[in-house]
């Protein structure tokens, strides 16, 4: 019994988003960005932690995005990512006593040789079969981190404590609020060049690859090098990510890092519209507000409460938050005429 | 030399697990194309539902064909609610609906049946197998079952009318359409089934692993790379990948230094994703062909 066919010509599994849906218009980006740098002004130091971690949880998402929506290929081994570049970090910072800005960039850079080369092999799979070589990626790390060969500097099973950098120059702003506006500054540096890499030539390749690959490669797209790119840029963004993680939460250990976070990312990244990069934000509110909204509906039903509000979300916009924006869009252009 | 037998045979009776479960996958993936991250829930469910048949006092194959019938209607139901709605929607999107289903499912078998550990009886018994004391009758019995289960499959597949038109829709929803089939029920005709064999390994492997709401959680992933392993289009190739990865997870157990417990599903993993990079549509899979 075979249910495949010898030639099949179905859709690809990411949908094609043109180019110019992938991104906000350039006054809703003002209004969007003025917001974030004015909320943290009127909260309490918890709720700006929340937001850091939003900003930081989006960071991962969009990495995510660039991945599925721009390359079409699935991963859910992002927590592998996140988790090296945290470590890094966090080893960075307590063995060799560096300023935590700087580790980020060296963060990202190490996530971005790792994505690229797994890539190498991830090359030869595609579908289900590339999920689940990412899934043991991410199965893998939490234990390869406990190993005792590494114990010295990952600290094993305890983890590591990371200390909260102070606001630098005397400004007179709480760690909280410092390391808000820093992750925000960081986020939307990666945003702008996120969005410019997906206009340019090789954003181009991306999506020629997502939409269909043999064509690509008869257009001159050199296939192998841009997909395992992709896997490079994304798990950069991720590491970088990971980082910032690290030194909001002050604490890294294996079992923070587990597929449970993979999956959340992936939530995110289809709550917020696969393929449109403003969205991670919005995914991104989901995996952390929603589990919490659960808790607080029903305690011992938290999980089925969850689940309920997630189906409620993909029955209502299946598209995720990019099909909302689409709406709005739309009812925007119909009240100016 | 002695040891080496002894670990590959204790390693077919855990691939016995391994293989019912990814019967029950490969089965769903041929009727709707999608890996249901649910199934193992699904499974545990029906589990639970047979237990509390016999704590009501019907006897085990009572409880076993009015699970089997609870867990068909079941799936049926599932995929008329909740996914023939999403259809249309992306495939990750469904997706994320199997995620929702799972922790829907986890958490409301905790709420009615609470998180301690349950002992499930085994219809075979658990003395040696044929005085071994790697095999215990229950382990022979489920592979067994699971052998007997692929021979009636392959059978309704091959030589039924509604197991053609199984395949059919799957294979060409457009074409089997135009025939006449009714493809959206045939869909929902493989949830049904996929359940029932889901409900099926679940009874036959609470016995070894205790019945608890997070029982499936290590099994169902065995059960994905077993089925990935053997190819997805093949029930046959699954039930092979099921026994060599439990073969695979002992002998790397037994052999490779340093390797617990806890490294045995990163290393079974490798090992499978070493051999997909060699043959990426399967051991037994048959690949796509792609045009543009």
């Amino acid at each position: 019994m075979s249910a495949v066919e010898d030639v099949v010509t179905e859709a690809p599994a990411v949908e094609a988003v043109p180019k110019r849906a992938m991104t906000l218009g350039f006054g809703t980006s003002l209004v969007m960005l003025a917001l974030l740098l004015l909320v943290p002004l009127f909260v309490k130091n918890f709720i700006i932690f929340q937001l850091t971690m939003l900003l930081i949880y989006g960071l991962a998402v969009l990495a995510l995005n660039i991945l599925t929506g721009g390359s079409g290929q699935f991963s859910l081994g992002q927590s592998a990512f996140y988790a090296v570049g945290a470590y890094t970090s966090a080893i960075l910072m307590e063995h060799a006593d560096m300023n935590y800005a700087l580790t980020l960039p060296i963060a990202g850079i190490i996530c971005f040789a790792f994505g690229f080369l797994f890539g190498q092999p991830a090359l030869r799979l595609s579908g289900v079969y590339l999920a689940l070589a990412t899934f043991a990626l991410a199965t893998a790390m939490p234990q390869l981190l406990k190993l005792g060969f590494f114990e010295h500097w990952t600290g094993g099973v305890q983890g590591l404590v990371v200390t909260k950098p102070d606001a630098p120059f005397g400004l007179p702003m709480s760690q909280d609020m410092w390391l808000y506006y820093f992750t925000l500054a960081i986020t939307v540096g990666i945003y702008v060049a996120s969005v410019n890499l997906l206009r340019s030539r090789s954003g181009r390749a991306f999506m020629a690859i997502r939409d269909n690959e043999i064509a690509a490669s008869a257009m001159g797209v050199d296939v192998a090098l841009y997909k395992t790119l992709a896997f490079g840029v994304s798990a950069g963004i991720t590491g970088v990510a990971g980082g910032l993680g690290a030194i909001a939460v002050q604490f890294v250990a294996p079992d923070g890092y587990t597929i449970t976070l993979a999956i959340s990312l992936f939530l995110g990244m289809v709550v917020g519209g696969v393929g449109w990069l403003p969205g991670s934000i919005v995914g991104s509110a989901f995996i952390i507000f929603v589990p919490n909204i659960a808790e607080g509906i029903s305690k011992g039903l938290s999980g089925a409460v969850f689940g309920v509000l997630l189906f409620l979300v993909i029955f209502l916009v299946p598209h995720g938050a990019r099909q909302v924006a689409m709406v709005a869009q739309q009812l925007v252009g119909k009240l100016k005429k | 030399m002695e040891l080496f037998t002894n670990q590959v045979l204790a390693g077919i009776a855990t691939g016995a697990i391994y293989a019912c479960m990814a019967l029950a996958v490969v089965m769903i993936y041929q009727a709707i194309d999608h890996l249901n991250f649910a199934q193992g829930e699904m499974a545990m469910f029906s589990t639970f539902i047979s237990w509390q048949m016999m704590q009501w006092g019907i006897p085990y194959w009572g409880a076993f064909v009015l699970t089997l019938a609870f867990s068909f209607a079941g799936g049926i139901v599932i995929e008329r609610l909740l996914f023939k709605p999403l259809a249309k929607a992306p495939i990750l999107t469904n997706v994320a609906g199997f995620i929702a289903l799972f922790a829907i499912i986890n958490s409301v078998a905790g709420l009615i049946w609470d998180f301690t550990i349950k002992q499930y009886p085994t219809p075979f018994g658990s003395s040696p197998f044929l005085g071994s004391q790697l095999i215990s009758t229950h382990q022979a019995g489920m592979i067994g079952v699971t052998v007997l289960l692929l021979i009636l499959l392959f059978f309704f597949f091959q030589y039924t009318r509604i197991g053609l038109a199984m395949r059919a829709a799957a294979s060409l929803p457009e074409s089997a359409r135009l025939v006449g089939i009714n493809t959206s029920w045939m869909i929902a005709l493989g949830w049904g089934m996929a359940a029932a064999i889901g409900s099926i390994a679940g009874m036959l492997i609470a016995p070894v692993v205790f019945l608890e709401p997070n029982m499936m959680g290590g099994v169902l992933i065995y059960g994905f790379a077993a089925a990935v392993l053997g190819g997805l289009t093949s029930p046959l190739g699954a039930v092979i990948g099921g026994f060599l990865v439990g073969i695979f997870e002992n002998l790397a157990g037994t052999y490779i230094p340093g390797v617990g417990n806890e490294l045995k599903l990163p290393i079974a993993l490798a090992l499978i994703i070493t051999v997909l990079v060699v043959k990426p549509a399967g051991l037994f899979g048959r690949p796509i062909v792609k045009r543009v």
